[in-house]
């Protein structure tokens, strides 16, 4: 298709896309890490949100700051400031998290020149009162930091924009999700993972229209579509930065129909009231979102999710992606695969250093998954 | 700047530092009443290090701490097989090694007592850390017990007013939960006395991490992560409160017999992160053997260093800021200042640091607050890869080499120097 040709030209070099936009708009562009960012709040102040990953190079002046026990996506994103790829970014928002993004922040901030530097201090307990006051507290603390940060006013008006717009691409997102739960065969999970990725970058007022005709797209393929006999299989986990895993499971025969991943189903969930104070309504998605580890709803609410997901999308297996040293989530595995054995899913783990292991290998391990199921 | 009295070499045995019995005695006897608690009507909770105790004491509830007791499987060297076992169910070997312990210690009453004492509640303050938010919940599932989440937002640059805003009103949850977990009302007048004797109590551990500034040192760091169990288990009680004032008294003395930690103290070195636990004799005695003492260090006056920011007469609002803005819950170049006057404070000629995989908001920074010392102090710094608890992240001989290059090239500096 077409139009994923665009998603993935943007991110075969996110770079360059955000330096263009830069240059035709004349506007700032800021970096995100992480799923917890309020986009909404950036984009209302007129910048365009970058989410970063790590680095497809070597890490080398990453280790001057980093030990080697901290995760690829802190230590590539360092890597990457440091090597001064990314000095097109005006600055960067660090919501808080875990102990290493946290911890990244102070090293970004120390050792980085960029403009402008945002911590979001949101609450780590996401189910009282408290923690929900706070979190509008916080966020209503961002707008009034990027206001005097930027030098723009952020109007009650231009936020309700962003939070329709982010709606619309949320469930436009979400409605390819569903589409491909039911039709598996009617797009690639590596064309998935673009348009995923790509619509963390990408002009965020151009995006429904792309997204719109996607779903015109496969709606239209989904009428003649074949059965897929491939396994379904979802993903739980942290972020994904590998398209070419997707092909591999293909090739083994399975077919990723869902996925508990920040970025995947997790970005794009909940939608944003209307009503009320918008900064209000923007805490208030994430605030009841399905969480990360890094936080906490309950002590059973990430297993009981994964559960329910497992049976709605019809899951013959779980796969566990983590990247290595990712503590929040490392510490749920055995909880959450306890529910899953309990549901009578299987489910296999996969740990990711800084790359995906070998393709050989890496067929090899699903295969032997798959036969399993 | 530090002191000086002429040194005396009495002896090993008189160097022994004589209160460590009556340390031996009071959390012998700690660990029975929470052991018996049950026995005895008496409730039990386990809390976070960083975590306030004060209303728990204040309730007559039984303060536990997961963390001190897995120091104390990491000092009984039995780090190594609890955390294999919690391998064998299904926790990742790069996780912190405490908590991997504990919980496999829950299943296995493992450690030096055998377990610790099941709780009633659990109390996880994120002040630390957060993996112990993660450490808590799989604990409060086990137990099956209510868990209270004390969230503490971490001041990168400055302590927000939404933050102070928030952490006071979790203090009114907390009372809360207490209230349910006992069937009582709260003790506010209890909590007022707790309160004080908190502050005392932090008043005097900072006094005796004072005595070091004296040179020689009548006590070394490692003395220190020995004796701070009583102001992370019993702080807010008087036996906490007297055996300090003991223990103080203790280091006055030796400071006036010229009894140094030390035979021949002529190098002095600042250890930041946590102790290594199973090797805290080794390392102090290969210091020794270089006429160093580790004088001072960041981890024991953690649990003082907030007590400028306590008030006795207001302690409940004046926990907002005091158990929020502590030693990891800031910046990494707030943390840097911190050190720089610990340096000068101490007049140390260099700095010991553990690269502790176990602990990211300690390790990760490190690499950046090396350079800056030597920026700011021309200090140089040494680091020890290693792990607080877990012992197969240990390497004795290259340790040693990295001690001896190290230790050559402070001699080397501080001789240029005069």
């Amino acid at each position: 298709m077409d139009i994923i040709n665009e998603f993935r030209n943007v991110l075969n070099d996110p770079y360059a896309y955000a330096g263009e936009w830069k240059k035709k708009n004349g506007k700032k562009v800021v970096g995100f890490f992480c799923s917890y960012a309020p986009e909404e709040l950036v984009l209302a102040a007129d910048c365009l949100p970058v989410r970063l990953f790590g680095t497809r190079d070597n890490i080398v002046h990453a280790d001057a700051h980093l030990q080697s026990y901290s995760c690829s996506l802190i230590r590539g994103a360092l890597e990457e400031a440091l090597t001064g790829r990314l000095d097109f970014l005006d600055g960067a928002v660090f919501p808080h998290t875990c102990d290493s993004i946290q911890r990244l922040s102070d090293i970004w901030r120390m050792n980085m020149k960029f403009s402008f530097h945002w911590d979001v201090v949101m609450p780590v307990k996401l189910n009282t009162e408290s923690a929900r006051e706070y979190m509008r507290d916080v966020l209503h603390d961002f707008r009034d930091e990027l206001s005097s940060g930027l030098g723009v006013e952020i109007s009650d008006e231009k936020i309700q924009e962003a939070i329709a717009l982010y709606n619309r691409i949320r469930s436009l997102l979400k409605k390819i999700y569903e589409i491909r739960s039911k039709f598996p065969s009617v797009i690639s999970g590596s064309d998935m993972h673009a348009i995923l990725r790509g619509s963390m970058i990408m002009d965020r007022h151009e995006l429904p229209g792309r997204l719109e005709k996607i779903v015109e797209h496969l709606e239209a393929e989904s009428a003649n579509a074949e059965d897929s006999s491939a396994m379904r299989l979802m993903f739980t986990g942290g972020i994904c930065d590998f398209p070419d895993i997707f092909t591999v499971i293909e090739e083994s025969g399975g077919v990723v129909a869902w996925d508990d991943l920040c970025t995947g189903s997790r970005y794009f969930e909940g939608s944003i009231s209307n009503a009320g104070d918008p900064v209000s309504a923007i805490a208030e998605r994430y605030t009841s979102r399905v969480i990360c580890p890094a936080k906490h709803a309950s002590v059973t609410s990430r297993g009981e999710n994964i559960t329910e997901l497992a049976k709605e999308h019809d899951i013959a297996g779980v796969i566990f992606l983590y990247l290595k040293f990712c503590d929040p989530h490392s510490w749920d595995y055995p909880y959450m695969k306890e529910y899953l054995d309990r549901a009578g899913v299987p489910s296999m783990l996969l740990e990711v250093e800084d790359r995906l292991p070998s393709e050989g290998q890496l067929r090899t391990r699903f295969e032997t998954f798959i036969q399993t199921l | 700047m530090a002191e000086e009295t002429k040194q005396k070499d009495p002896g090993a045995e008189e160097r022994k530092i004589k209160s460590v019995k009556r340390m031996k005695e009071i959390m012998t006897g700690y660990y029975i009443d929470a052991k018996t608690a049950r026995k005895n009507n008496n409730k039990v909770a386990w809390i976070t290090s960083g975590g306030p105790v004060e209303p728990l004491i204040a309730m007559d509830i039984i303060p536990v701490y997961p963390e001190n007791y897995g120091a104390m499987i990491g000092a009984s060297k039995m780090g190594v097989e609890l955390c294999e076992k919690a391998e064998e169910m299904g926790y990742s070997r790069e996780l912190c090694s405490y908590a991997r312990g504990d919980v496999a210690s829950a299943i296995v009453n493992g450690g030096p007592i055998g377990g610790l004492p099941e709780p009633d509640l659990l109390v996880c303050c994120n002040n630390i850390c957060g993996t112990v938010l993660k450490w808590y919940e799989i604990q409060a599932r086990y137990f099956n017990v209510p868990l209270f989440i004390f969230d503490t937002p971490i001041s990168h640059t400055n302590f927000s007013d939404s933050a102070r805003k928030y952490v006071r009103s979790q203090i009114d949850e907390y009372f809360e939960v207490l209230e349910s977990v006992t069937g009582e009302k709260f003790n506010y007048d209890k909590m007022g006395e707790v309160g004080k004797l908190s502050v005392e109590t932090q008043r005097l551990w900072q006094a005796i991490l004072d005595t070091t500034m004296h040179r020689p040192a009548p006590m070394s760091a490692f003395d220190a992560f020995f004796h701070l169990a009583l102001i992370v288990t019993l702080r807010g009680t008087q036996t906490c409160i007297d055996y300090y004032r003991e223990l103080l008294e203790e280091m006055n003395q030796r400071i006036a017999s010229g009894i140094s930690a030390v035979p021949e103290e002529k190098y002095r070195l600042l250890w930041d992160n946590l102790p290594i636990w199973y090797k805290t004799r080794w390392l102090s005695d290969k210091f020794a053997s270089h006429d160093t003492c580790l004088v001072a260090d960041t981890y024991t006056s953690a649990w003082s260093g907030s007590v400028d920011m306590l008030k006795e007469e207001d302690f409940i609002e004046s926990m907002v800021d005091g158990y929020s803005r502590i030693w990891l819950n800031i910046g990494t170049d707030i943390m840097a200042e911190g050190i720089l006057k610990m340096i000068d404070k101490y007049d140390v000629d260099g700095v010991v640091m553990h690269s502790n995989r176990s602990c990211k908001p300690y390790s990760l920074g490190q690499y950046d607050l090396q350079k800056i010392i030597m920026k700011e102090r021309n200090l140089p710094t040494l680091f020890i890869e290693a792990d607080m608890c877990d012992e197969r992240n240990f390497s004795e001989s290259q340790v040693e080499t990295r001690i001896d290059a190290f230790m050559e090239i402070v001699k080397e500096k501080k001789a240029s120097v005069k």
